[in-house]
């Protein structure tokens, strides 16, 4: 018999039209297992019946996204604080384990090392039978083996069973060498004398290298918790609790976990925001660094999103939440952080291959050190000397300086960028921003403000401005157009006082009439003022002719059948542009504008911000190849858009940047997020981009230029020369160094302040 | 018997001489093979009902099994269960699909794909030195 049929919903996302719900549902229905999908287009929900034994919820989810949409995944998941957690408390313990297994290890090997001196001393050789002291080390040495170096063999063991071998495969062969021929010198010393060899025993070099990179190991397990530093403190961000606003008033406070869509929560001064929303009532100021590295507070008001983990500052408000667990703002930071974080860099690729044929190629190498040294040293001493070459190539060698290399660096560094609101997709998008050399920005929305302003307020001789801006405001308040919009800003801003108006009446196109404080007030532009037959004075029509060469939209204000001001409102150019701007020329970056304005327009902005060429009446379908054709001229190039209309700009360019944040549409096409409207963030991005990049090279000719060297060292390759042999003790302090080394410079990217 | 342990040219070379070449030659090349030529096991991933292909991996100094066939286009879980504290395999990295995941030691991990494209994806231990991998068909 089988299991009744399960009800689930899932929410679909990218329907734009009834025929994607259709599609939708006829996906899901075909679905082996589904007896019945529904599509909902205006809730964006699909309720599906399909029996457990035959699909599976992941299942549904493929269905969807083979039509072409996308499931949003169920809230709330905090998947990632847990997983974070689980793991923080294994390494934690993972640590201190390891720091008991080095001091072990370290004790021991400083008694052993003493105890193995001695025999250089003449006067001691012959008090001490040589037999009975080798005992003791060899009783000293085993709990070094058992117990600190234990988890090298099996780890060794473990990977030879499945035909890899790493890091742990040479330390153990290495080491298990030496102890097993000091071993059989201990045990069997009569064999060795009888082939006329000392029985000498190597357990100062065993036990000092296990101690040795133990040290190593505990040194870069503390540095290796400091790259995620970043994204652990993001993960911590996140709220506990909330305080909701019941339907009868009553406030409680609830867990995270707890809070649904739809619930007003109320928000004190100083309190953490605990996810996100809109505003319904109260007005605050927010600090919003976490997310965004804006470091002045936002203001905010009803009507206005917020953004969980983003600090009250003032005011107390009310929110409704729109958006719970893995949809928020946050969620998909830390997704996004942790998505770029698990990239691979096209420059490591070389690391890659060579990491992967590393370690058994060490081991041949050693293997033909020992052949060498045994065949060509004098006979009395070949078996020592090639003992310990064998195993100081074995010690030296160290792939993880290269296997680090890369990957300590983007985690530093992506970490450190989404600190600064700038949030890197992926390696190859970071690697792509240190090549670009030339910048395109889309005018509208990141050099300016993306939406118009007012820019001057010119009232009549004879007229009060106050006055005039507040009757203006008053019909302005009443109409939907942006412009509109923009006035009342403006006069919400000069604190003129706000006054009712009646009668009010939108003139497609032209602009606005209502009457206020029993006048008839007209905004609105020339053609306006013409049907109601009023004319304009000389002065006004020469102030309305300089703000219009300024390509300006100039509304014209009349009051009670009189041309009474001028109000102009313009698309304006963000305060911080100009800076960063000659930042990038200064970094030696190209930038280059470009905007659906017309030429004159594109030029003034051009000249305001210290741009020198621009692409001016660029259509939005045109963008992506305006983008191709500075490529053309062999450039890489870099297009800062604000994500709304230049998705394919975006995704052309060697790197796209998508300037606003927020926005899922930006998040997804661009190579790089910046969460705030500044092109400072595009200064940062490449910063950091260059640093990361210097960094990760250091490491790679670091962790290449010391095993090519360390290794031949090691097998004795100086020797015929110089007579210089590498003690194994010596071999694994350079191993324990270099990974360490590796690490310490890519934790220096902690250090990146963007300017 | 002690003549034979004098100080000896390359050319003359002693019995044990002759015994450990020949050895560390085969040694070195039995290395060589087993590391990177000889065959290993290719698992299939079961498909279950769903159509989620459903693969179980245990990681204990390496991945076994290691070389894991799916089909393109279908939904994979792959449950990673981490049979060691090893430090060594503690994150495991699928850089083609962008995924870095920290692996609980003693709990399975499950990881969902959704290979769109033919081709051999690597999957690596935190520092390259486990590998296995992915065939989609």
């Amino acid at each position: 018999m089988s299991p009744s049929p399960e009800t689930t919903t899932l929410d679909i996302e990218g329907m734009s039209c009834a025929a994607c719900a259709s599609a939708v549902e006829k996906s899901l229905a075909r679905t082996p297992g589904v007896e019945s999908a529904l599509v909902n287009f205006a809730t964006e929900k699909a309720t599906v019946q399909y029996r457990p034994d035959q699909a599976t919820p992941a299942a549904l989810k493929a269905a969807v996204e083979n039509a072409g949409y996308g499931v949003v995944e169920r809230a709330p998941d905090t998947s990632a604080a847990d997983r974070q957690a689980e793991i923080d408390a294994q390494k934690a313990a993972a640590y201190r384990q390891l720091k008991r297994r080095f001091g072990v290890a370290a004790g021991l090997a400083a008694v052993v090392m003493v105890l193995s001196m001695l025999m250089l001393w003449p006067a001691a050789m012959m008090r001490i039978n040589m037999s009975a002291l080798n005992w003791v080390l060899l009783l000293l040495t085993l709990p070094v083996l058992l117990f600190s170096g234990r988890e090298f063999y099996v780890s060794a063991w473990n990977g030879f069973l499945h035909r890899a071998a790493n890091m742990d495969t040479l330390i153990a062969v290495g080491t298990g060498a030496a102890f097993i021929y000091s071993l059989a010198a201990t045990v069997a010393p009569g064999f060795f004398l009888s082939r006329g060899l000392r029985p000498e025993v190597y357990y100062d070099t065993t036990a000092t290298i296990i101690a040795l990179i133990l040290l190593g190991k505990v040194l870069e397990l503390r540095a290796k918790t400091q790259t995620s530093a970043a994204m652990r403190s993001l993960i911590g961000l996140q709220a506990k609790t909330a305080r909701v606003v019941r339907p009868d008033g009553q406030e409680v406070d609830v867990d995270i976990n707890q809070v649904r869509l739809g619930d007003i929560v109320l928000v004190r001064p100083g309190e953490k925001i605990a996810t996100d929303g809109l505003i319904t009532e109260g007005r605050s100021a927010l600090d919003e660094a976490m997310l965004t590295g804006e470091s002045l507070p936002v203001e905010k008001q009803a009507g206005d999103a917020v953004f969980g983990a983003t600090l009250n500052k003032t005011g107390s408000f009310r929110f409704r939440v729109t958006k719970v667990g893995a949809d928020t703002l946050l969620a998909q930071i830390v997704r996004l952080v942790e998505d770029a974080q698990g990239s691979r860099a096209p420059i490591q690729r070389l690391a890659d291959k060579v990491s992967a044929v590393f370690v058994p190629t060490v081991v041949v190498i050693a293997i033909l050190t020992f052949v060498l040294w045994f065949d060509l040293a004098p006979a009395g001493t070949r078996l020592p000397l090639a003992l310990v070459n064998f195993v100081a190539v074995l010690i030296i060698a160290c792939p993880c300086a290269l296997g680090l290399a890369t990957p300590t660096a983007i985690m530093v560094s992506t970490g450190k960028g989404a600190e600064h609101g700038v949030l890197i997709r992926n390696a190859e998008a970071l690697e792509k921003a240190y090549q670009v050399n030339t910048v395109l920005l889309d005018k509208t929305g990141t050099i300016t403000l993306g939406e118009p302003a007012v820019t001057d307020f010119w009232a009549a001789p004879g007229q009060r401005p106050e006055t005039l801006l507040a009757l203006a405001a008053a019909v302005e308040r009443q109409s939907e157009h942006p412009l509109a919009a923009a006035v009342v800003r403006y006069a919400e801003a000069q604190h003129a006082p706000s006054q009712p108006a009646v009668d009010f009446k939108a003139v497609e196109g032209r602009g606005a009439t209502a009457t206020v404080a029993g006048q008839a007030v007209l905004i609105g532009n020339a053609g306006l003022l013409a049907a109601a037959h009023i004319s304009l004075p000389e002065s006004l029509e020469a102030e309305a002719a300089r703000l219009l060469a300024q390509a300006k939209t100039v509304l014209y204000v009349a009051v009670a059948g009189q041309a009474a001001g001028l109000i102009s409102v313009a698309d304006t150019v963000r305060e911080t542009s100009r800076a960063a701007i000659q930042r990038l020329q200064n970094m030696g970056l190209e930038v280059v504008m470009m905007t659906g304005d017309n030429p004159e327009t594109a030029a003034q902005v051009a000249a305001q911000v210290g741009i020198t060429r621009y692409f001016a009446e660029v259509l939005p379908a045109d963008k992506a190849a305006h983008v191709q054709a500075l490529q053309a001229e062999g450039r890489v190039v870099a297009m800062v858009g604000d994500g709304i209309n230049d998705a394919p700009a975006l995704a052309r360019a060697d790197v796209g940047l998508a300037m606003g944040g927020g926005t899922d549409v930006a998040m997804e096409t661009a190579g790089i997020t910046l969460m705030r409207a500044d092109l400072q963030g595009v200064v940062t991005a490449i910063e950091l981009s260059r640093q990361t990049i210097r960094t990760i090279r250091q490491n790679l000719f670091f962790a290449f230029v010391y095993n090519t060297l360390g290794i031949p060292i090691a097998a004795g390759a100086l020797y015929p020369v110089f007579g210089i042999l590498l003690s194994p003790m010596l071999a694994a302090g350079a191993m324990a160094l270099s990974s360490v080394s590796v690490l310490t410079n890519s934790l220096r990217l902690r250090g990146f302040r963007a300017h | 018997m002690t003549d034979r342990l004098t100080p000896f040219s390359l050319i003359s070379m002693d019995a044990s001489a002759i015994t450990v070449t020949l050895f560390g030659l085969a040694l070195a090349g039995f290395v060589v093979w087993y590391f990177f030529f000889s065959s290993r096991p290719v698992a299939s991933a079961m498909s279950s009902s769903g159509g989620v292909q459903e693969v179980d991996i245990t990681v204990k100094g390496g991945y076994s099994p290691d070389v894991i066939e799916v089909e393109r286009g279908k939904p994979v879980r792959l449950n990673f269960y981490r049979d060691e504290e090893n430090s060594c395999s503690e994150e495991l990295l699928m850089p083609d699909f962008n995924i870095r995941r920290g692996l609980p030691a003693f709990k399975t991990t499950g990881i969902d794909l959704l290979p769109q494209q033919p081709g051999r994806f690597e999957f690596t231990c935190g520092m390259g030195m486990l590998r296995g991998s992915l065939l989609v068909k």
